[in-house]
């Protein structure tokens, strides 16, 4: 059993290359999510009946398809439909639409339940919508979504282990490739699954450091 | 695309719920048992209890999957595609409803169980019929929640060779040359499954809300 640690421990390169490309995935898909989340809220919230369901629809219907199948049409079903992309643009673009749903219907939740004084205050002060949005709304809403948004981070780190099978270089992949060319299967995989616990527990670590933060601020 | 492939994705759709219910049913018991040691703070076993959920809810299924499919035969226990996938599910899905019971149960108020002490019923009746049935109504959404990720992550089963949904689909997309097609009646099957689980959840939330108005 060391002795299958030991054949880990000298393919680390490639284990930590793995490591570094999903944590280079997840946190492009994250930020890319959360922007394009912060445009589809307010479309969701939209006064426009036709805005409205449109972005209602996506996030629902997002929210409800796998993400593996996702995946797959995105790589091997959009080809047929004269859009071809390699594998990490594809998975990128996968990660970062699914989530963007995610994301949306996250800050939509926390948007609600904010009070609007402060708002209209702002309005009153004579804010324009993009001050307006940037010093008024935005601070308190990321600090009251911030834990959810963690979780979140935590699913998209998760979700890109999925990325294995349009053979993206990630993580998972890395493990499944020492595994079938040494033949150490609990070895390689339990190593992968170490560290994507470390990586959770960093998120984690982040979220609470935020919480706090949030807590001063009070 | 022929009629007999539509068919061989329903065939899927019948392994994909088959597979998800027995996730479900062994795993609400099981994450039930592992938040109950952990609320009664049982030595030693509530830090294991403690470190498999931390551990497992960072675990991405296909990982989890790939590790009991090729590890556990290499240790001496035989396993076929079926059963790895049964186990893996079961492991994921406990773990995350465990959270969902604690939660109620460290939410569930003292002075109830106190009470059921004081007039002298025993740990099992007072569990039974004291803390059971308000449990199960607070961690309802949250279980329920849990069943549609589960019917989410097991495209994942395919992976070791399960023939489900995904599977049926992505053989078809690869005999016609054509995967758009057997994909989109695969996602025509997913959603309704997982937006019925959704819409459950939100009619028990607000069902909930308005028993709680009324009280």
């Amino acid at each position: 059993m060391i002795h299958d640690f030991g054949i880990v421990w000298s393919e680390r390169a490639l284990l930590l290359s793995g490591l570094a490309n999903t944590a280079i995935l997840s946190t492009l898909a994250a930020v890319a999510a959360l922007m394009l989340g912060f445009v589809m809220t307010p479309a969701v919230m939209s006064k426009h009946r036709i805005i409205s369901g449109a972005a209602r629809l996506f996030v629902d219907g997002m929210r409800c398809v796998p993400f593996l199948l996702f995946a797959y049409i995105v790589y091997y079903g959009l080809p047929s439909l004269g859009l071809r992309l390699d594998n990490w643009s594809s998975g990128l673009a996968a990660l970062t639409i699914y989530n963007t749903a995610y994301m949306a219907e996250i800050l939509r939740g926390a948007w609600v339940t904010q009070p609007r004084e402060p708002i209209e205050a702002g309005i009153a002060f004579g804010f324009s919508e993009l001050r307006l949005f940037r010093r008024i709304i935005l601070p308190p809403l990321l600090l009251a979504a911030g834990p959810v948004i963690g979780n979140q981070v935590i699913q998209i780190i998760k979700d890109s282990a999925f990325l294995t099978i349009i053979a993206l270089p990630e993580l998972t992949h890395a493990a499944s490739s020492i595994q079938s060319r040494h033949y150490v299967p609990f070895a390689a995989f339990i190593t992968a699954v170490l560290l994507y616990w470390g990586l959770c527990l960093v998120i984690e670590a982040g979220v609470s450091s935020v919480g706090r933060l949030a807590d001063a601020r009070r | 695309m022929t009629g007999g492939d539509i068919l061989s994705i329903f065939g899927g759709a019948l392994v994909t719920i088959s597979l998800s219910l027995a996730g479900i049913l062994i795993g609400l018991p099981i994450g039930l048992g592992l938040a109950l040691v952990r609320w009664a703070n049982v030595p030693f076993i509530a830090r294991v209890v403690t470190l498999y959920v931390s551990i497992l809810r960072a675990t991405p299924l296909v990982t989890l999957l790939l590790l009991l499919f090729f590890a556990l035969p290499n240790i001496g226990v035989p396993i076929n595609p079926i059963s790895a996938a049964i186990l893996a599910l079961v492991m994921n899905t406990s773990a995350f409803n465990c959270e969902v019971w604690r939660s109620a149960l460290m939410n569930f108020p003292k002075d109830q169980y106190e009470a059921a002490q004081s007039v002298g019923m025993r740990a099992g009746l007072r569990f039974r019929c004291i803390v059971l049935p308000q449990i199960v109504r607070v961690s309802l959404p949250g279980l329920v929640n849990e069943m549609s990720l589960l019917i989410k992550v097991t495209p994942v089963l395919a992976v070791v060779g399960v023939v489900d949904i995904t599977r049926a689909a992505v053989r078809i997309g690869a005999e016609t040359y054509e995967p758009l097609p057997p994909f989109l009646v695969a996602v025509a099957l997913y959603a309704p499954i997982v937006f019925a689980l959704v819409s459950l959840q939100r009619w028990i939330e607000r069902r909930q809300a308005a028993a709680e108005a009324a009280a």
